[in-house]
């Protein structure tokens, strides 16, 4: 599997997912400039890292979603390729339209960095194979707008077609039905506020993370 | 030629950050405050001739999230 990290202004988690990247797959990811207007050919797996992309100017994730390179992505996710959205990924992912909804402010305004509690809400899709139906995991979290955001009947619409892949288990950031991560419509997108990446090695104190990176290279 | 752009959170889209300023207002002793919403203003030199339709196409493409915001575009 061949995969390919994005790399924005202001992306600070860039590294950590290609480290994960690089485990799962036993091969280095391309690191990918956001002014590139291509990826390098054969790439079956793309990340969007965490970070704060032009420093959140206007709306996070806004001005990265306008950068040549997501077009690139945009294609790519149309043509099957796997797109894995962390944290401000998942917000650029929202901004560039490739999954639905917004995150805003979290409810409690504060940044929140800790470790949460999610359940697995959808276990079959290629990103959370390895999990089980409604597992509890614990991976952390590390935002100040992760309060995800959408219109009742596009949340219906996503539950009814099992495209919540993960929701808090407990109260963090007021997210619409305490959502964590969205699938896209083909299933081969992914986003999601908490970090995969920062609890994927025994140092990290656990490895739920892991099995989603794992996940990806069985699928 | 300027316009200004007034974005603002739809009705129903919780605004943390304005009622965080609501919380502040109270506590200086403002009674009366009922509610606040707390947006953002851009302004925008452009061109003569630039069209209404072009500032609309701004507003969709970037300067709003129409998902959370409406925008409100006046000429100056």
């Amino acid at each position: 599997m061949n995969t390919a990290v994005i790399v924005f202004p202001g992306s600070n988690c860039d590294r950590d997912l290609a480290v994960a990247f690089e485990q799962a797959t036993g091969k280095k990811p391309h690191m990918v400039w956001h002014r590139e207007t291509e990826l390098p050919d054969g790439i079956d797996l793309i990340g969007v890292p965490g970070g704060f992309s032009y420093g959140d100017y206007l709306r996070s994730g806004a001005m990265a979603a306008q950068s040549p390179v997501m077009r690139a992505v945009s294609d790519a996710a149309a043509k099957g390729a796997y797109v894995l959205g962390i944290c401000n990924g998942f917000q650029v992912l929202t901004e560039t339209g490739l999954l639905p909804g917004a995150l805003m402010r979290n409810a409690g305004i504060q940044f929140i960095c800790r470790d949460v509690k999610l359940t697995v809400a959808n276990s079959q899709s290629a990103f959370t194979s390895q999990y089980q139906a409604d597992e509890e995991i614990i991976i952390p979290v590390a935002h100040h707008d992760g309060n995800y955001f959408a219109d009742a009947a596009t949340l219906d619409r996503l539950e009814g077609e099992g495209r919540v892949a993960f929701r808090y288990a407990e109260a963090v950031n007021g997210s619409a039905r305490n959502i964590a991560g969205v699938l896209n419509e083909g299933g081969n997108v992914l986003g999601m506020m908490p970090h995969p990446e920062r609890m994927s090695e025994a140092a990290h104190g656990g490895l739920d993370g892991k099995k989603l990176f794992d996940a990806l290279v069985s699928a | 030629m300027k316009a200004r752009v007034t974005i603002t959170l739809k009705n129903g889209v919780l605004d943390p950050q304005g009622k965080a300023i609501h919380h502040a207002l109270e506590g200086l002793g403002f009674g009366g405050v009922n509610d606040v919403r707390a947006g953002k203003m851009i302004e925008l030199d452009l061109a003569d001739g630039t069209s209404d339709a072009d500032i609309e196409e701004m507003c969709k493409k970037l300067l709003a999230n129409t998902v959370i915001e409406n925008y409100r575009i006046e000429r100056a």
